[in-house]
């Protein structure tokens, strides 16, 4: 119940934001009828009734998960986003084994396997990616060879 | 008979011999996705379309690669449902209703070698009604113009909407999430930014690709983080494999019957796999009557499912090539491919570029029975796959769709993006909301809006315009039936439970 109403009134709210942004879309002077407005606004109308719908008629909650595994899930999306933004400057392979490794540990929590996956992973991959397939990756940070 | 001079252009393009080479490449990868828990058709094949674009592949083989993957996945879908009753795609879920019992009572190889016959023979007549039926198509297509374009995008979304999810509302916000993604980045007719914030980044829209990686691969990840790489062990141990020739001739006209019905509900725009097995399973059930023994570990019920499933995967491709619209979510993600590749769908892929559809045609009966040798002789090492555990597999999944998101366009924004779609997907589909009208929302979102924007200059803002066909007519109340009749056929159309130990 509440998780639907929650997320009802959240894309409600996005709705009437994206509906707002786009009376400020500006127009050219070659328009034509419809103009760049209309679809987004009939689309942003549309997303907005069913908020409604959703807040009115709300199904049974999911099971979410409790406290730890939602804290693993914030450890892999931490750890993803902070892989994002380390893969150019980093190099390929030592980001790779740290995110492969701390991703495999929150799926199971066996320290040993869990580095043996993410070095595994990391050179396996690099060497696919680099040799087999002719992607251009970088194995270590420029300058360090 | 110009089908069969067709068929011979496109024999002559897919039987090169590395055209060959990548059509059985990617049988095998494509039954790996398959079997693999966790990996289905659409995620398998959207993780590989980065690669298979930054690999250099002109379009034909390109094509041939991949729907090699899509129809190895759902041939390889059956192992993992009737050995550990996990589907390891959605329209699997219906084999575990007997495969799983039939492989517990001891007949494990006899399901696996069944359900593979059964696959070739729906996946084959599919194969030849997509031949009969799809040039047909794309000359009624030639009559399509804007209105009812935006008409027939409009009945994707209602049929898919429905059909794919149990509220209504929760699949139209599902669209519109889509659709207002599609919106963001320059306006193509008046060449001013849209929804972009000011934000660089977002001057040339959101990569359909992103989007569908995020919310198919990384989500699954946040899932199986979720259940903690549970149920990833084998269920039922796998003795010799032997042919069950009295098996497959009793389960043959169930096969061809399955094979119609399953190949009808693929066509249907939005309707896709799932429905074609499940309604394939339930009109042999209900002509089985009570004696049948349905959901006992029966023959026919392993058969029925397999070549629906298979069958609807084939009959899917037939609006995806002629119209534009697919009628799945991996049909969707085919069609980003062939977007990708810069390959419009539509009537005039068939007169343009025939190489390219008649080599599909003719990779997808190569494909075919290259399916059929791999599976029934090599069943073993694909199960033997199926035990890699759940700790490798995801981390694996997780750095290839970054590299191959890396590889497109080389900057970390495409890759945030793709992690905020993945957290995306995993609310979404917690909430029940559909993720494939979100998916199909970012493919077809500019071309519905163009298709009206069109329409609207054609008539001069005449909104009338939109019902002045009798096709157009005919969508609008098909998209308006698609939407609202399954809210009263859901009773009916209940999809029964997994059985369970």
């Amino acid at each position: 119940m509440a998780s639907d109403r929650i997320f009802g009134l959240v894309s409600l709210f996005v709705a009437l934001a994206y509906i707002a942004s786009a009376t400020q879309i500006q127009t050219s002077f070659l328009a034509d009828p419809v103009g760049p407005k209309a679809f987004p606004m009939l689309v942003g109308a549309v997303a907005a009734l069913s908020s409604l719908v959703l807040i009115l008629r709300p199904d049974p909650d999911p099971s979410w998960p409790i406290g730890r595994t939602w804290v693993s899930l914030l450890i892999a999306v931490v750890v993803l986003i902070a892989y994002a933004y380390s893969l150019k400057p980093l190099g390929f392979l030592v980001p790779t084994a740290i995110a492969a490794g701390v991703l495999s540990y929150q799926l199971s929590p066996q320290p040993r396997a869990a580095a043996l996956t993410g070095v595994g992973l990391s050179v396996g991959l690099f060497v696919l990616f680099r040799f087999a397939l002719g992607l251009s990756l970088f194995a270590f940070p420029k300058g360090w060879f | 008979m110009d089908i069969f001079a067709n068929l011979a252009l496109g024999f002559s393009v897919a039987l090169s011999p590395y055209t060959l080479m990548l059509a059985v490449a990617g049988c095998f990868l494509g039954t790996i996705i398959g079997a693999l828990p966790g990996l289905g058709p659409s995620n398998g094949v959207a993780i590989l379309i980065p690669i298979t674009f930054t690999l250099g592949l002109d379009a034909t083989q390109a094509l041939v690669l991949m729907t090699a993957v899509y129809y190895g996945a759902m041939y390889g879908g059956r192992i993992s449902s009737i050995l550990l009753n996990i589907p390891g795609d959605e329209p699997a879920l219906m084999t575990t209703l007997d495969g799983y019992p039939m492989a517990k009572a001891g007949r494990a190889g006899d399901a696996l070698v069944l359900s593979g016959v059964a696959s070739f023979v729906g996946a084959l007549l599919a194969t030849i009604g997509l031949m009969l039926l799809a040039p047909m198509l794309a000359r009624v297509a030639y009559l399509f113009g804007p209105a009812e374009y935006f008409a027939l995008y409009l009945l994707a979304f209602c049929t898919l909407g429905g059909m794919a999810s149990n509220n209504q509302a929760k699949a139209a916000l599902a669209s519109c999430i889509g659709l207002g993604i599609a919106m963001i980045g320059v306006d193509n007719n008046s060449g001013l930014p849209r929804m972009t914030g000011g934000h660089l980044h977002l001057m040339d829209g959101i990569d359909f690709l992103v989007a569908i990686v995020g919310l198919f691969a990384i989500a699954e990840v946040f899932f199986f983080i979720e259940s903690h790489g549970k149920g990833s062990s084998i269920g039922v141990k796998l003795e010799k494999v032997r042919i069950p020739w009295r098996d497959i001739r009793e389960t043959t006209p169930t096969m061809i019957r399955a094979s119609g019905v399953g190949f009808v509900a693929g066509i249907l725009p939005g309707a896709g796999a799932s429905l074609g097995s499940f309604l394939a399973y339930m009109t042999e059930k209900s002509i089985a009557g009570p004696k049948g023994g349905f959901g006992t570990g029966v023959a026919r019920g392993i058969a029925a499912p397999e070549a629906g499933n298979n069958s609807a995967a084939g009959g899917a491709l037939v609006p995806m090539l002629t119209l534009g619209v697919p009628g799945s979510g991996t049909t969707a993600v085919l069609l980003a491919l062939l977007m990708t590749l810069n390959i419009t769908p539509g009537p005039t892929l068939f007169t343009d570029r025939p190489e390219v559809v008649w080599g599909l045609i003719a990779s997808l009966l190569i494909a075919n029975v290259v399916l059929l040798l791999m599976n029934v002789p090599m069943v073993k090492i694909f199960v033997r796959i199926l035990s890699v555990p759940a700790w490798i597999l995801l981390p694996g999944v997780t750095m290839v769709s970054f590299v191959g998101i890396y590889s497109l366009s080389g900057s970390y924004f495409d890759l945030l993006l793709m992690i905020g779609f993945g957290a995306l997907g995993y609310v979404l589909r917690k909430l029940d909301i559909p993720t494939v009208p979100v998916i199909l929302g970012i493919l077809l979102g500019g071309n519905m809006e163009n298709a009206l924007r069109r329409a609207m200059v054609l008539s001069d803002g005449d909104a009338t315009f939109l019902f002045s066909s009798p096709i157009a007519i005919g969508l609008w109340i098909a998209a308006v039936v698609g939407f609202i009749a399954p809210m009263f056929l859901r009773s009916v159309l209940t999809k029964p439970q997994a059985v369970t130990d």
